[in-house]
């Protein structure tokens, strides 16, 4: 198997594979399983297979919906994962990033055109500031990043508690006021295709931030520099790069990945900007969706709408009578298999040698 | 001349063989077959590559049978279907006149093969003794037994004159000793067939001369060798007979009593082989490079240079030698900018660069092949063509306005792939990790050569690779000497220093004991200052 080929067939298989224990687990709880494929199917395509009804459009809102913030925080973790960094500072990133753009929502005032792009480009210079951090300490004191991303998520978290409902004001103490229309990506149009989902136009930022993934990963010097960074630190030390700046900015980047999607949630999903009990765990989804995506811009766009799938499937599994835990048994062990590629790898040989035995068995 | 000496050389091969036909039949104790290892007609292929092609090897027992041939010629890949490592697409395996399946390494053990790695397996902060049981330790319930272990250890050393430390740890013993850990290893596991993989490659002559005795030791005691090199002095020196591969296949074995070298190296590339680097006086120049009392600290923190200084002039080759781990390493790191100097100065024509940044340096016009190929030299997991543009790749061609331009990325690996015949399965799309250790040295040589620096710090060029490529090599490292560059050759091969320096300087505890010219000395001169046993007098030109 070429190399290409085994990138895009390794996660294929793990899906699947996730997807069997599922529906064994399903079995197992007296379930029926299709009942459950039928939740899904109507969870991405709002197509009933089981009962007579028109296709609801709404479901596929929904979908969208889920799978935009995981495929950003996918692409954060996948760019800093390209230049040999282990981020798992999507979550605070994200945090921050919202904070940023309920500020700029609330305290600027403006015409939509200057408004919401400024709205927009707040949570992703937020985001990058708050990956500076890490990749800063790495490069200059060799801190490893996981340590201080993890403890910059907490920050984010109680830094936009602080905010929401100490400077902002909170009435209930859960959200702040309204944003102005002018700050919003939500759109009627959207809505009204989609039976009144909360699709908005924040695929518009995602699809940008996958093409300049791919573009700056793949066609850049800047992209070869990080790769190659992220492949062997001494050799590109060797080379004359700039490995210290290249971390920086790689965290930085990245940081506005996730940024980015806290502004999506933010004034595309809500219209306030919220205080939250705990973190939400988009930035752990997004650890997922990059594995599975195998770092990639296409990757990730298909993985991160398959969890998307999974989750906007779960109120629809539940009303089905099987337990919505069952989509994170999934989700949890298509990672696992993937983590399993190496051994996926073996037993796809073994199968294909055990095959090509048997054709030649076949041929005497 | 190839095609008339082959058959008698086979002739030849074939008397030897009836002559020793009796003690043969002794040793086996009768048995009809002297073989104790018959490959026949192994083949394997890898993606865009056939590395054996139908090659047959028939090694008799308590010989020691070389294996020679240039890199990627199948040697190791041949070696790995023995060990289990690989499984042949086709052919046999005979162990003992009995066909054997070597499914893994552990299968090979049972057999009685064992492999000494040229890289070593070592666990860096374990004792000698906990290396050489790990994975089969005797036990006294549930404990490890290290006292039982420790004198079947010692007696084994004893009994083949394999003088190891057993209560050193692997850090802080020399890689002569390291290397007995490793047969020690695979004799304490009651190998009969030993596979050594390149064994000279990372020691110092006296080493090999005591590797050389082991060796002998080893066969007399009933052990059987099979020795991968391609360092055509050894064979002679030691082996019985010789199997020659090239480019996969089978070029025919002889006894090495009947041939000679420059037979074996002709067998080995397919045609005649120069050993000695021709070249001209040196015309020098300026002084393009030059080092005022550099002091330089180690990995370990304490002072790996000591106060050295050097001048190397346009047109000039410099050779540094010394017994590896002399602060080599750390003074080539240091003019490259791999490394801070604690103290002194580095002046490349004229400026000087001692603080300057790694780019700075190069652009500069510094030039610089690194040691440690898989750790400076190459990104692994980049394609080929990738790995070609390192320093360059945010240039004009290969890219434009920050965008890379594949093409002519692509194009530049086709080049120096011709040129420098490097061996890749895919071509310029190779990944780097795939290919053969010799050929990923000619990928770093063929780039750092195409840059032309004004000042060259070329250290081990040759490492790994064979007489033909080395050859190609030096006399390439020479014409930039006659370009009127500065080159400053580190090497740990003896040979390679006198054949293409102009000037020697050697280097001791980070000193530089003496600098003589490569015409008026010879190795035993150089052997004696490299142990630091002798200092140069007066006599000597100024470093």
């Amino acid at each position: 198997m070429t190399k290409r080929r085994e990138k895009v067939v390794l996660p294929l298989v793990a899906v699947f594979l996730g997807f069997l224990l599922g529906s064994i687990i399903v079995l197992a709880t007296g379930r029926s399983p299709l009942a459950m494929f039928a939740a899904m199917i109507k969870g991405f395509s709002g197509i009933d297979i089981i009962n007579d009804v028109p296709i609801n459009t709404r479901h596929i809102g929904e979908f969208i919906i889920q799978a935009m913030p995981i495929i950003l925080t996918g692409l954060a973790f996948a760019f800093a994962s390209r230049t040999g960094l282990f981020s798992i500072g999507a979550e605070g990133q994200l945090m921050v990033g919202a904070l940023a753009a309920t500020t700029v929502a609330l305290l600027v005032q403006a015409p939509k055109a200057i408004h919401l792009p400024l709205v927009i480009l707040s949570s992703a210079a937020a985001g990058a500031l708050w990956g500076a951090i890490p990749g800063f300490l790495k490069a200059r004191f060799n801190v490893h990043e996981v340590t201080v991303s993890i403890m910059m998520n907490y920050i984010a978290l109680h830094l936009n508690n602080f905010v929401i409902l100490n400077i902002f004001g909170s009435v209930d103490r859960v959200k702040t006021a309204f944003f102005p229309e002018s700050a919003l990506l939500k759109s009627p149009f959207l809505q009204s295709l989609t039976r009144g989902s909360r699709l908005n136009w924040g695929f518009i930022p995602v699809v940008v931030a996958l093409v300049i993934f791919s573009f700056v990963i793949n066609k850049t010097t800047f992209g070869y520099s990080l790769r190659a960074v992220g492949y062997n630190k001494e050799a590109a030390r060797y080379a004359g790069m700039k490995v210290n700046r290249n971390i920086v900015l790689s965290m930085m980047i990245a940081g506005a990945f996730a940024g980015l999607a806290g502004s999506v949630i933010t004034v595309g999903t809500f219209n306030f900007g919220r205080a939250l009990p705990s973190a939400e765990g988009y930035g752990f989804d997004g650890i997922a969706v990059a594995l599975v995506g195998g770092n990639q811009a296409s990757g990730i766009l298909f993985a991160g709408m398959l969890f998307g799938m999974l989750k906007a499937a779960q109120p629809l599994m539940q009303s089905q009578g099987i337990p919505r835990e069952i989509a994170g048994i999934i989700q949890a062990s298509i990672v696992l298999f993937v983590a399993m590629q190496y051994g996926i790898k073996l037993l796809l040989e073994k199968f294909k040698k055990k095959e090509s035995v048997s054709a030649e068995v076949d041929r005497v | 001349m190839i095609f008339v000496s082959r058959p008698l050389s086979r002739v030849a091969f074939f008397l030897a063989l009836v002559v020793y036909w009796e003690p043969i039949k002794v040793t086996t104790g009768g048995r009809a077959v002297g073989y104790i290892i018959e490959m026949l007609n192994i083949t394997k292929d890898f993606p865009g590559i056939r590395a054996n092609d139908n090659i047959t090897l028939q090694v008799q027992e308590s010989s020691i049978h070389a294996l020679l041939g240039e890199n990627g010629a199948g040697k190791s890949t041949l070696m790995s279907i023995l060990f289990g490592l690989y499984a042949p697409d086709g052919g046999t395996i005979k162990i003992r006149g009995k066909e054997a399946r070597i499914a893994d390494p552990n299968a090979a053990t049972q057999l009685g093969i064992g492999m000494v790695h040229q890289h070593f397996k070592l666990v860096q902060g374990f004792t000698v003794t906990e290396n050489i049981i790990l994975g089969s330790e005797p036990t006294r319930g549930p404990f490890i037994d290290i006292k039982k272990a420790q004198e079947k250890v010692l007696s084994l050393s004893k009994l083949y004159g394999l003088s190891v430390d057993p209560g050193a740890k692997i850090e802080d013993i020399t890689v002569g000793m390291q290397q007995r850990v490793e047969i020690l290893k695979m004799l304490f596991r009651d190998a009969e067939i030993l596979i050594f993989d390149e064994p000279t490659a990372v020691l110092t002559p006296q080493e090999i001369h005591e590797l050389i005795q082991i060796m002998r030791r080893l066969v007399a005691e009933g052990k059987t060798i099979v020795l991968i090199t391609h360092k055509l002095k050894e064979i002679k020196e030691v082996a019985d007979t010789c199997t020659v591969l090239r480019r996969g296949k089978l070029v025919g074995t002889v006894g090495v009593a009947d041939t000679s070298e420059e037979r074996m190296a002709e067998m080995m590339v397919g045609r005649e082989v120069n050993f000695h680097v021709g070249k001209a006086q040196a015309v020098t120049g300026e002084v393009l490079l030059r080092i005022e009392k550099l002091n330089v600290k180690n990995a370990k923190g304490v002072l790996g240079v000591k106060n050295l200084s050097l001048e190397i002039k346009a047109g000039e080759i410099l050779g540094l030698c010394g017994i590896d781990g002399n602060g080599q390493t750390d003074l080539v790191h240091a003019i490259t900018g791999l490394a801070k100097a604690e103290d002194g100065k580095i002046f490349l024509r004229g400026k000087e660069i001692t603080n300057l940044s790694i780019i700075q340096r190069l652009d500069l016009g510094l030039g610089h092949i690194p040691e440690d190929r898989h750790r400076h030299g190459l990104v692994l997991d980049f394609n080929l063509d990738e790995n070609l543009v390192v320093h360059d790749y945010f240039r004009f061609p290969y890219a434009h306005l920050g965008i890379l331009n594949k093409k002519a990325i692509k194009d530049n690996a086709q080049r120096l792939i011709k040129e420098f015949d490097v061996r890749s399965g895919q071509g310029a799309a190779t990944p780097t990790r795939s290919m053969s250790g010799g050929n990923q040295q000619k990928a770093i040589v063929a780039r750092e050569i195409d840059r032309s620096p004004d000042v060259f710090i070329v250290a081990q060029p040759t490492r790994g690779l064979d007489v033909g490529a080395i050859e190609y090599i030096h006399s390439r490292i020479v014409a930039e000497r006659d370009k009127g560059k500065a080159i400053l050759l580190v090497s740990l091969e003896l040979d390679e220093i006198l054949d293409v320096s102009d000037r020697i300087a050697v280097i001791y505890g980070g000193e530089i004991v003496g600098t003589v010219s490569a015409r008026e000395t010879n190795e035993n001169e150089l052997g004696l200052m490299m142990s630091g046993s002798v200092r140069q007098s007066a006599k000597g030109g100024k470093a």
